[in-house]
């Protein structure tokens, strides 16, 4: 395998994936991973100097609109889907 | 004629004509679903309530000639990604669990309008990451042509619904294969058409760019109907495309004469079952038979799809599927420690090991460091593998090979090797690279008595030509073929 994933590593990508693993969770993440990158290496085959990446098939520019407000008042509704309200409000835990 | 085994057109013509009611189809197909999906488990949610009072109101409105469409009172299934006020929407997973949106997608109101009665929602791997719908946190779907088989994914519960008479069309999405290749293992139509047909206002994203909302069904003539139907432009998706020449149903004529059909040799070679090839390659002829040219030729690049897909894809599944975050919507843990932990948690909880894979890999790609060797990378490929198929387009109008390299797989027989199940989306993962339409019809069945798939290509806003290909092969296939 080309890729080894470090402890280092996986660690990292749990935090920026907001996702908590156990320890087999992560060793099995760490030789997913590396196997997956392994694979996607194949793409090194190409020579793409030069070529424009293309993150759409059709040229998208930004498509403007008038701000104008057209859904009504849904905060109950919404909020029926909350696992936690008050008042109106989201409930959050501590943020510090 | 059983009215259950109509086709959405023919079900709707009889509506019309008085022989049945929006009522009475969507009463029997309750009491099918009741008796039937227990074994199959098409339906991650069945609204018999709410389908019976958009009955009565639709076939009202028929009979005051409000309603005049060609699927005017025809019972659909809906993909559990897709909204539906009011209606529990879990896109297969747990995180969602108790999800009811408080807005329609506009896909689904598009069909409303036309008079479409809502049976409920169906199975998918989670949020529409699998091949198989063996992902599901609400159980395994069965092929209905047996049932130790899987009914292929994402879309499996929608194909699988059709298949088993669950319902008279059904509407999935496919990022990278997944209306295709569940149609080609349920023995089904499936389209996926050209990126900004249908708007994606509404669908539980997965990967952005790559996304399109499409039809199943039992037949060509009821894929073009739906598509007609699905198609408009909405302000609400900044990618959503003003298109023109929309009349897709124009296109169900019996005439193939002089379209050029390409078979790309890359789509043929290694890993494709012996008995697919054949099928897939008798269909070739029976179009040439009928008057279209056929040619093999290399289209290139094929093998570098599927790394650049799950690239993109994965990449683009790690941003959208952030807002999963235990506080607006869905699951939140039990037990926490502060906000952070509480995400952290309520996320590895609620979400299943593929999809966690996913997020995993699209974090990686996206971090800095990395981006430029594999995330751009990807974007580059996706340019050239592009530019592979406007070659190929400019000498013939359609190209032609399998959906899927085999036929649908065991139960229990894919999760274990994710890349090797990646690899099964070879025939169809490009197309959504390139933005492509692409359309499965069945071409045969295997000596196990499994639905074989034949996929027809086209280039983009050319879904006339794919229509026109597949409803003339159809036209002659025979029964003996479907």
């Amino acid at each position: 395998m080309a890729n080894i994933i470090s402890d280092e590593t996986i660690e990292y990508v749990g935090i920026l994936a907001k996702l908590e693993l156990s320890d087999a969770e992560k060793e099995q993440a760490k030789a997913d991973m590396g196997r997956m990158l392994d694979y996607i290496d194949k793409l090194g085959e190409l020579d793409t100097d030069g070529v424009e990446p293309m993150s759409h098939v059709f040229s998208v520019e930004n498509v403007f609109r008038e701000d104008v407000v057209t859904n009504g008042d849904d905060r109950e509704r919404l909020l029926s889907n909350a696992p936690q309200e008050k008042d109106g409000m989201f409930v959050v835990p501590p943020t510090f | 004629m059983d009215i259950l085994d109509m086709t959405a057109l023919q079900l709707s013509a009889a509506i019309k004509k008085g022989v049945t009611t929006a009522v009475e189809a969507t009463e029997q197909m309750l009491s099918r679903i009741d008796a039937q999906d227990q074994t199959y488990n098409c339906y991650v949610t069945v609204d018999a309530e709410g389908a019976l009072a958009q009955a009565k109101a639709v076939q009202k409105r028929i009979e005051a000639g409000e309603l005049t469409g060609p699927l005017a009172g025809v019972p659909v299934a809906i993909k559990d990604n897709l909204c539906t006020e009011g209606l529990r929407t879990t896109c297969s997973s747990k995180i969602l669990h108790n999800f009811v949106p408080t807005y329609t997608a506009e896909a689904v109101k598009n069909l409303q309008r036309a008079g479409a009665v809502i049976l409920g929602k169906t199975n998918m791997d989670e949020f529409a990451m699998g091949s198989t719908t063996e992902t599901s946190a609400y159980g395994v779907t069965r092929n209905p042509h047996n049932t130790e088989h899987v009914p292929g994914g994402s879309s499996g519960g929608s194909a699988a619904a059709v298949a088993a008479n669950e319902c008279f069309y059904a509407i999935g999405s496919d990022t990278g294969g997944s209306i295709r290749q569940p149609a080609s293992y349920c023995g089904v139509v499936g389209m996926k058409p050209t990126y900004g047909t249908v708007s994606r206002y509404g669908l539980i994203a997965y990967g952005s760019s790559l996304d399109q909302i499409g039809p199943l069904t039992k037949d060509v003539a009821d894929c073009a109907a739906v598509l007609e139907v699905l198609t408009s432009h909405d302000e609400k998706d900044s990618t959503s495309i003003a298109r023109k020449d929309t009349d897709f149903t124009a296109a169900l004529k019996d005439d193939v004469k002089g379209l050029r059909i390409g078979i790309p040799n890359d789509y043929l070679g290694k890993g494709l079952d012996g008995e697919v090839r054949e099928a897939v390659l008798r269909a070739a002829d029976v179009l040439k038979e009928i008057g279209a040219v056929v040619e093999h030729f290399d289209l290139s690049l094929a093998e570098y799809a599927i790394p650049a897909y799950y690239t993109i894809a994965a990449a683009e599944a790690s941003s959208n599927l952030e807002r999963f975050d235990g506080v607006k919507y869905g699951y939140r843990t039990e037990e926490y420690a502060g906000l952070h932990n509480m995400y952290k948690k309520s996320r590895s909880e609620g979400f299943g090991e593929e999809v966690k894979r996913r997020i995993m890999l699209g974090s990686f790609v996206l971090s800095s460091g990395y981006y430029d060797a594999y995330y751009l990378k990807a974007l580059k490929v996706k340019a050239l593998i592009k530019k592979a198929f406007d070659d190929a387009f400019s000498k013939y109008d359609v190209i032609l090979g399998p959906a899927a390299p085999t036929t649908a797989p065991k139960l229990g027989e894919s999760l274990a090797d994710p890349i090797q199940m990646y690899l099964g989306d070879i025939y169809t993962i490009a197309v959504n690279l390139a933005g492509l339409p692409g359309i499965c019809l069945p071409c045969g069945t295997d000596s196990k008595g499994l639905p074989i798939g034949l996929q027809l290509i086209g280039d983009c806003f050319q879904e006339k030509k794919l229509i026109r290909a597949a409803y003339g092969y159809e036209s002659v296939r025979g029964d003996s073929n479907a």
